[in-house]
């Protein structure tokens, strides 16, 4: 498949390279990957990047996840980008409210690779 | 209306949930199996704990912790980079580390899983500090192996709801 930008934001530095690398093995080609530690710093990061992919952990402190989610949707940042929660809040409660924020996937961790490629992928026109 | 209870079947099965989330966390992230042992952790000069606090439906802490050998081993086999020096690296590494057993436990029980939420972690350096509890409801200490070393993990229950 063509070369993707993507957005990894997790406030674990070591979480967001194990999220790249599962990418990586997925099959996607990237060509950037932006790196934010909180909702704060990916919005800031989107207003000038351009992707075709966000990765959102939830629990980060200087703006949740969800939180950041919503601020994307109001600011129309990326309207056709695919976002893709990771978290370890894996309750139906947790997924539906991801959701109803403007999520199209959600991983829970812990994950392998694969569950990263099945859940990722179809998001992308890649299966 | 449903309720968290503390009594020998469910302290036994939280012990059983404890050991199934590390070996999960363990086997998915790191691709080695991580199964309880009965020895304690030999205690080395520094020790190092990532702890993650609980709330709502359960209050309390779940804490990791490992020796400076074991806590390399970890970052290293969980980050790909062989890592030679306790550095932030580690410390992330156990703070996911825990956030993640933490979750997997919880998330193993229906009124916990949407009722209880996680803090981010904090990792603590050294061997003297105690965490203060007044009284808890319930504390579950298990210890594993990983790469020739013990480690340990407690959860410590202060009050269910």
């Amino acid at each position: 498949m063509s070369d993707i930008s993507a957005l990894i934001v997790d406030d674990s530095s070591v979480m967001r390279k194990i999220v790249e690398r599962a990418l990586r093995q997925a099959g996607l080609s990237l060509v950037n990957v932006h790196e934010a530690a909180s909702g704060v710093d990916a919005l800031e990061i989107l207003r000038r990047e351009k992707v075709e992919l966000i990765l959102s952990d939830i629990n980060m402190p200087n703006m949740d996840g969800l939180e950041f989610l919503r601020q994307l949707r109001s600011e129309d940042l990326a309207p056709e980008v695919p976002v893709v929660m990771i978290t370890t809040e894996s309750s139906e409660e947790h997924v539906k409210e991801a959701i109803l924020a403007g999520a199209q996937g959600y991983i829970r961790k812990p994950f392998t690779p694969e569950q990263v490629k099945e859940r990722v992928l179809p998001l992308l026109g890649a299966v | 209306m449903a309720s968290l209870t503390t009594g020998a079947a469910e302290f036994g099965a939280y012990a059983e949930y404890l050991d199934a989330a590390v070996d999960e966390v363990f086997s998915m992230m790191m691709g080695e199996p991580c199964t309880p042992v009965n020895e304690s952790p030999m205690e080395e000069r520094e020790t190092i704990s990532a702890v993650i606090g609980l709330a709502g439906a359960m209050s309390g802490t779940c804490v990791l912790r490992v020796g400076e050998q074991v806590a390399m081993a970890m970052a290293s086999t969980l980050s790909g980079v062989t890592v030679e020096t306790i550095d932030d690296t580690v410390k992330d590494a156990l703070g996911e580390i825990s956030n993640m057993v933490a979750g997997a436990w919880k998330g193993r029980q229906p009124l916990l899983a949407s009722g209880c939420m996680l803090s981010t972690p904090t990792v603590v350096s050294g061997t003297h500090y105690q965490l203060h509890i007044q009284k808890p409801e319930f504390r579950i200490e298990r210890y594993y192996r990983f790469s020739e070393c013990s480690f340990g993990i407690s959860l410590t229950c202060e009050s269910m709801q």
